[in-house]
């Protein structure tokens, strides 16, 4: 793990106004994720924790606050821009897989390269995160013929093709039977420690949380602790 | 990347795609039925004209269009008036009298017909032998289910069938002209008179004699340039009416794939927001739509076409003697371009909506 801090949350805030009433899903966060780290994001439904996710995805703009991801800035971000930056800056990962049902498990991960502007064929490096990830001989399958495990590996497979400096994954494990969970967090521990992946993740489950180095704690839109995996 | 997501796209929801394709199908077999019959009718009576075998034409002093023949407003002495003229081989006079438009009766001087003409060929039966007698051609003996000896009833009198002609020669029916003439109450009176010339080189003298003959009281040309006025471009109704109907395809078009790409847009809403999440741009998404449009119009017109040599085969079945319908090629770039634009305008609204949606809200969707 570098000491660079490649997440960079300052007083972030995030309204939401639902008919006539703003409702505040984040007051104020502060955070920093370093380069290489693998940190889980615990806490209730409603704690702010998918918004901060949305966020530092670039899926949705700050209220106030700064957000600093891979050194871009993301409140001062058009839509345009931050839709540019989720081609190579970051990876998704959903509770729910979100592969494209019609497309075939290969096909899935050479879009995310397609969309990237990166060409639809993987480099050779990725060859061996496909059997890392266990679904070399599973690329020619539609996500309906794959089982859930390896629906999400694809999806993980998805996020990394375009080597992000972020990884998110938002309840990775929330569909997963344990037998799978425990295979998806290894593998994301796996792409963290061998190729020094920084991953951040979202989890209800306090044994995912415990594969990150450390552990972030949010309610009613704020980080009320931070520990560490070591103590 | 883009064709296999649109292309898959299409094939996994085959209805819904089929549909689309026939739908779209449906007005562009519209548009090539109506130019098909505008131009079959055309060439078909130009074709009946020609068979004559004349070389200048008087019509009617109150013709008004070349798809209409007037009523029998020429004195029948004009024609020996005509067959007097230097150069003039033959004049003959006919009388038409429409029955189920587009069909007419024609009542012909025989021997003249016969003379200028050379006969018709029969398929049944022989020539008109008396007042009462008709010749009914081979298309409308088919779509009447008519054969010689029978007695048939038109304009309240009965008809002894006589023979059946191939058709190709001035009319579908053909009567003795003075019953016809009698019947309509225009004793001495025809609609049009037939010229023969002595030789090609002496047409445009003698029509020019005629015009000067007749001091423009009724209309003169040469075949060739009364055949040349059935075209489409030549009969406003008829371009106006092309313009209506190719109208009525275009706000079809629009519709149906505005209602198919909008359907679309709400089945794949968490797929653009997978798409968004990857950072597919605004026109990225947009294009998807727009290419999907694109290939259910191209579709459309692929099946219109077909269903259009379908309409011929039911016209040509069902109704032969009543309407021709001609396969116009020219018009398939025509109807495939308006298809297109239709696909395209009608996928415009939905595919910007799909663009502008909210990635969160997207991949919420359920």
């Amino acid at each position: 793990m570098s000491n660079a801090a490649i997440i960079e949350t300052r007083d972030l805030r995030k309204v939401y106004r639902v008919g006539q009433v703003d409702v505040p899903a984040l007051r104020g966060v502060d955070l920093s994720v370093q380069a290489g780290e693998f940190l889980s994001i615990v806490g209730p439904s409603g704690s702010g924790k998918s918004t901060l996710f949305h966020i530092i995805g670039g899926l949705t703009p700050p209220t106030a606050g700064e957000v600093i991801v891979g050194g871009q800035n993301l409140a001062a971000m058009s839509d345009a821009g931050r839709t540019k930056m989720r081609r190579t800056t970051v990876g998704f990962v959903f509770q729910k897989f979100n592969l494209l049902p019609n497309l075939t498990a290969q096909d899935n991960i050479a879009v995310a390269r397609y969309i990237a502007g990166l060409g639809s064929r993987a480099d050779a490096q990725f060859e061996a995160v496909l059997r890392l990830l266990g679904i070399a001989g599973r690329l020619d399958h539609k996500p309906n013929a794959l089982s859930g495990g390896e629906q999400q590996r694809v999806a993980i497979a998805r996020a990394i093709v375009n080597h992000p400096a972020i990884l998110l994954a938002d309840e990775p494990t929330g569909n997963l039977d344990s037998e799978n969970s425990k295979a998806v967090l290894e593998v994301l521990r796996d792409l963290n420690q061998r190729l020094g992946q920084t991953v951040l993740m979202i989890t209800h489950n306090p044994e995912a949380a415990a594969y990150g180095h450390n552990t972030v704690h949010m309610r009613d839109g704020r980080i009320i602790d931070r520990t560490s995996a070591t103590g | 990347m883009t064709g296999k997501l649109v292309l898959e796209n299409l094939k996994n929801r085959p209805l819904r795609s089929l549909l689309s394709i026939l739908l779209i199908g449906v007005p562009v077999t519209l548009i090539l039925t109506l130019v098909g019959l505008t131009q079959g009718m055309l060439t078909d009576s130009q074709n009946r004209q020609r068979g004559v075998g004349a070389d200048v034409i008087i019509r009617g002093s109150t013709v008004t269009s070349v798809i209409n023949f007037s009523g029998p407003s020429i004195p029948a002495g004009m024609v020996d008036l005509v067959q007097r003229q230097p150069h003039v081989k033959l004049a003959m006079g006919v009388i038409n009298h429409p029955i189920d438009l587009p069909l007419f009766i024609t009542g012909i001087d025989v021997p003249k017909f016969n003379q200028m003409t050379g006969g018709f060929t029969y398929d049944e039966g022989g020539p008109l032998q008396g007042p009462d007698d008709i010749l009914v051609d081979r298309l409308y003996a088919e779509q009447h289910h008519v054969h010689a000896g029978q007695i048939i009833n038109l304009m309240h009198h009965d008809w002894h069938v006589a023979g059946v002609i191939q058709p190709g020669k001035l009319a579908r029916l053909v009567v003795e002209m003075r019953t016809l003439q009698d019947l309509d109450g225009a004793t001495g009176k025809v609609g049009q008179i037939y010229v023969k010339v002595d030789k090609p080189g002496n047409i445009d003298l003698v029509t020019e004699q005629l015009r000067g003959l007749l001091r423009g009281n009724y209309p003169v040309n040469t075949m060739a340039e009364y055949t040349a006025m059935y075209n489409v471009s030549q009969i406003q109704a008829i371009k106006e009416f092309t313009v209506v109907v190719v109208a009525i395809g275009v706000v079809i078009g629009i519709a149906v794939v505005w209602l198919s790409m909008y359907m679309v847009v709400l089945q794949r809403t968490r797929e653009i927001g997978i798409l968004k999440a990857l950072g597919a741009s605004k026109s990225f998404i947009l294009s998807i739509i727009l290419i999907e449009a694109a290939l259910l119009g191209v579709g459309g017109t692929i099946l219109g076409i077909v269903f259009s040599y379908g309409a011929q085969w039911l016209i040509r079945t069902l109704v032969p003697a009543s309407f021709q319908m001609a396969i116009v090629y020219a018009w398939w770039p025509r109807v495939a371009a308006i298809t297109l634009a239709a696909a395209l305008l009608g996928a415009f609204y939905p595919g910007l909506s799909a663009a502008r949606q909210d990635p969160i809200e997207a991949l919420a969707y359920e």
